[in-house]
């Protein structure tokens, strides 16, 4: 049998030292009628025939399109090197760390990984990290109600529509007030929001870059929610941190995102790593895992996890959250990422990215019929294009040319018929952006 | 060890960015801008290879030896999986390709995955349907609790509290109360299984439900469960399985069946996907018939040509619980995994975990006390109350196993037996690494009557000893910042 080691002789051993006829004897406690006949689960196979097997699935996908597909999930380069440290077992076949003595590896990784995305984020604490971008919004606001003791939550219209499905599933059972303010032209509305915030708000989400590509400085709103005792919660692009003024600078007291371009591939969905800072004075409301310097008894200095009076295993039903299990390896994942580019190349990197988008976006505005959604807003890596047809007709066209053009924001904005989310990354060189702009010509053109 | 932040030298490159092809000045406003570089460390790439690799020989994984960390499940990781995850097919697949006219005929291997998982998951454990959103094991509590409240909504019943076991893990009380409900803890008996006149006590009008684990966190099977069952159906209530068990009864003993509504699995503990050092997991949450209209959104479905799509148009779901389909890589790692072993290997994973259980506790109960004397299931919980007398209690030993190259069993769980130490070897371990490990425990029983201080100030091995936590949590040090004067506003 696959992975078990004991040979009969051996088994035959161990039934004798238990004192047991057989093995069916020590399930005596289920009593039969309780127990099932055999399962309609296929035989078994080698591992020769379960990769040509799920090899062939893989081929049913489309993996090779040239793809500017973003919407909050890019498909950064990985280098090498990542995949090689990830990939030691030492790693990735250990638990979470609760025997610090040899637990140092994931340990002191965490710390690093916490301090590079305080670094990051101009934040003072982080944690090791939420299952994803959306998980972490959610609980940013589980968050703020603890903190504030309030009851209402406003969350704008330019996140990500997805985390505000999320939020809305999260949110349905707990009998808090959640608004949702509308946007104007690309950015939170500022009169919109001003309206909505009140003695009992405790937090205000916004997003930067926010979904649509557009970027913003959200200070003013930090000094208005901090006026009336609420706290502001901003969700971030990690690599557009590599240039943008970073949420912490902006008054965030709560700092969240998607940390998938930080070295995790697309993976249709998952794993993903869920980032989540703040201030120093919050660490004690804060959900998940902390890790925290200490020494031994000989003054060395050490690593262990730490608060952890705030957790379920301690607190139970008056936890900050439950979670337990987190994104570990995906936190290595993005500390190594962060480390491999570096000061410097971060910034390239985003600067990289935001000379692409622009090359594109004059590309494309130079197809005749195409022109910019919220154009006087900025943008780094990603932008709203309208089209004179409707956009999902467009990427059904451009798919046959084995392109993903980019995302139809119909789909969750039905006012938006005509417009087409448009992401770039390091890896889209001009030639597929050329050939992109040529293709839409074509298509819309004839 | 020192941090990496320490060994940065100003101007040295890592790796270097392609996308040079394209020219430009960055057209952003300077306000948006931050002022300075991110303080991220700068290294060669050799440098960081030796950082990180000097940090992976300070851990211990499941590949570095004995891993017997009871209620984890710390199986063998098959290296297939590992290798089938990295696919370009699926690695770089984008998951919003199906959201949009035409994407899902793209995704169609991806889709075949999920669907093939929610039919085997679903016969492995009776259910009707699975979801693969939730992920890791306590999002797929969460996940259950809300499917609770969404039926009971449904029915128009109004209900309060979730009933669990004393002898629980935390996650479960924690879960139910995010979801919005009163928790309520049932004793267990002198047997260590639940109280059935405290819970006869406890079960009104009130009750959304129970959730527990089977066999329970002492590795026990309730054999009166199917009475628990119908107790809580009685006023409407329903069943949720915490599968951090399921080990124990894989292809022998169906949760549908035991009269379980809800359960949610850990695939990285029953289906050997990798623990990551504290995730990434997955946690799928199957269902029976009546409850299937409440799964998540989205659901697979198949047409009648064979091909499959993603429904959206769910108006009783709960709603999105993640962004997308679950956490895909690992689901895939599971599928590969269910597919090598299949049936016979299924019955033959749960029946080794339970002979390997019974062998450890055969050896071990001359030596330590075992507060409920019973045959047990996948693991065994014994108490160091005897040692504890002359000092040596479940922490010490756990250290002192340290020292002999084993992985600690898990300590001061559950709750309700003092000085807890619940041993879970798992199926993939050989009756030569219990016989280490038993003697290992033998030993530190002798040294603990005759010797305690040789137990005591363990570990002696490894790089650092015992470290203090309550410096660490009463003068948090958290982060490493940069010194340098007015660097990005400190």
């Amino acid at each position: 049998m696959p992975f078990i080691a004991n040979t009969k002789a051996q088994r035959e051993q161990m039934l004798a030292a238990i004192g047991s006829e057989s093995v069916e004897e020590l399930f005596a406690d289920i009593p039969p009628d309780l127990q099932c006949g055999e399962l309609n689960v296929p035989p078994g196979l080698t591992e020769q025939e379960v990769r040509t097997r799920i090899a062939a699935l893989a081929d049913r996908n489309s993996g090779g399109l040239i793809s500017f597909l973003g919407g909050g999930f890019y498909d950064h380069f990985i280098p090498a090197a990542l995949d090689a440290i990830v990939s030691r077992s030492e790693f990735y076949t250990a638990y979470t760390p609760y025997q610090p003595e040899i637990s140092q590896g994931t340990l002191q990784a965490i710390y690093e990984y916490q301090s590079a995305i305080c670094r990051l984020t101009d934040m003072e604490v982080a944690n090791a990290s939420l299952y994803d971008g959306g998980t972490a919004v959610y609980e940013a606001i589980m968050m703020a109600l603890r903190v504030t003791g309030r009851r209402k939550v406003v969350v704008d219209e330019t996140v990500s529509p997805i985390y505000r499905k999320m939020v809305r599933s999260y949110t349905s059972n707990l009998g808090i007030a959640l608004v949702e303010t509308p946007a104007a032209e690309g950015l939170p509305d500022r009169d919109a929001v001003a309206e909505q915030i009140d003695g009992d708000t405790a937090a205000v989400i916004v997003q930067n870059p926010n979904f649509f590509g557009c970027i913003d400085d959200v200070t003013d709103l930090a000094e208005l929610v901090h006026q009336r005792g609420g706290l502001l919660v901003v969700s971030c692009y990690p690599i557009s941190l590599g240039l943008l003024k970073p949420p912490g600078q902006m008054g965030a007291d709560i700092v969240v995102g998607e940390g998938q371009s930080l070295g995790m591939p697309l993976s249709f969905g998952g794993p993903y790593l869920g980032l989540m800072a703040s201030r120093l004075k919050y660490v004690r409301k804060m959900p998940g895992r902390i890790a925290g310097r200490t020494v031994d008894a000989r003054g060395r200095k050490g690593f262990v996890l730490t608060l952890q009076a705030r957790e379920q295993h301690i607190r139970r039903e008056r936890a900050t959250s439950n979670i337990c299990t987190n994104e570990g390896l995906c936190a290595l994942r993005a500390l190594v990422y962060l480390s491999l580019l570096g000061k410097e190349g971060l910034v390239e990197l985003a600067r990289i990215c935001a000379a692409k988008a622009d090359y594109l976006r004059g590309r494309l505005l130079a197809v005749p019929g195409v022109t910019m959604r919220f154009g006087h807003r900025s943008h780094l890596n990603e932008f709203v294009v309208n089209l004179p047809m409707a956009a999902d007709k467009v990427i059904r066209g451009l798919f046959g040319r084995g392109l993903a053009a980019g995302f139809p924001l119909v789909r969750y904005f039905p006012e938006m018929n005509n417009c087409l989310l448009v992401a770039v990354t390091e890896q889209r060189t001009k030639e597929d952006m050329d050939f992109l702009a040529h293709s839409l010509e074509v298509i819309l053109c004839g | 060890m020192r941090l990496i932040f320490d060994k940065s030298v100003p101007g040295r490159r890592g790796v270097r960015n392609a996308g040079g092809d394209v020219e430009g000045e960055v057209s952003i406003p300077q306000h948006l801008l931050r002022e300075r570089p991110a303080e991220l460390p700068e290294l060669s790439e050799l440098d960081l290879m030796r950082h990180f690799t000097e940090l992976s020989r300070r851990n211990f994984g499941v590949d570095t030896g004995f891993y017997p960390l009871g209620s984890c499940t710390m199986k063998y990781n098959p290296k297939v999986a590992e290798h089938i995850a990295q696919y370009p097919g699926f690695a770089n697949l984008h998951p919003l390709i199906p959201q949009f006219p035409g994407g899902e005929m793209m995704v169609q291997g991806a889709l075949a995955v999920l669907k093939e998982m929610d039919r085997l998951l679903s016969e492995i454990c009776g259910m009707a349907a699975f979801t693969m959103q939730p992920l890791a094991g306590a999002h797929g509590e969460l996940t259950g609790a809300m499917i609770i409240a969404a039926y009971h909504r449904s029915r128009g019943n109004q209900k309060t509290t979730i009933l669990i076991p004393d002898s629980a893990h935390g996650t479960n009380p924690a879960s139910a109360a995010i979801a919005g409900y009163d928790v309520k803890a049932v004793a267990s008996d002198a047997n260590g299984a639940m109280d059935m006149a405290a819970l006869r006590a406890v079960v009104d009008d009130g009750v959304a439900g129970m959730m527990l684990t089977c066999p329970n966190t002492l590795g026990l099977f309730n054999p009166r469960i199917k009475q628990v069952a119908d107790l809580i159906h009685s006023v409407d209530g329903l069943m949720y399985y915490d599968g951090a068990n399921l080990n124990a009864l894989l292809a022998r003993c169906r949760p549908g069946d035991l009269g379980f509504d809800i359960v949610h699995l850990n695939l990285h503990k029953t289906f050997a996907t990798p623990h990551g050092g504290g995730g990434p997991g997955a946690g799928p949450v199957g269902v029976v018939e009546r409850l299937v209209d409440f799964l998540p959104t989205s659901v697979v479905r198949e047409r009648l040509d064979g091909s499959y799509y993603l429904d959206y148009d769910r108006p009783k779901s709960i709603g999105y619980v993640a962004p997308f389909y679950g956490n895909f890589a690992i689901i895939l790692r599971a599928y590969v995994y269910i597919l090598m072993l299949g049936r016979e290997g299924l019955l033959r994973a749960s029946e080794n975990a339970v002979l390997n259980a019974n062998y450890v506790l055969a050896r071990l109960k001359d030596h330590y006390d075992l507060p409920y004397n019973r045959r047990c299931m996948h693991e065994c919980v014994f108490s160091a109350s005897r040692q504890a007398a002359s000092g040596v209690r479940a922490f010490h030993i756990a250290k002192a196993l340290i020292d002999r190259g084993i992985h600690p069993m898990t300590i001061y769980f559950p709750l309700i037996v003092p000085e807890a130490m619940m041993i879970e070897p798992t199926e993939t371990e050989s009756k030569e690494t219990l016989d280490a490990f038993v003697d290992a425990m033998i030993e530190i029983a002798d040294l603990a009557r005759d010797d305690p201080e040789q137990v005591v100030g363990c570990p002696r091995t490894t790089p650092v000893g015992q470290l203090d936590e309550t410096l660490a949590a009463r003068k948090p040090d958290l982060v490493s910042l940069p010194a340098v004067e007015g660097q990005d506003g400190r």
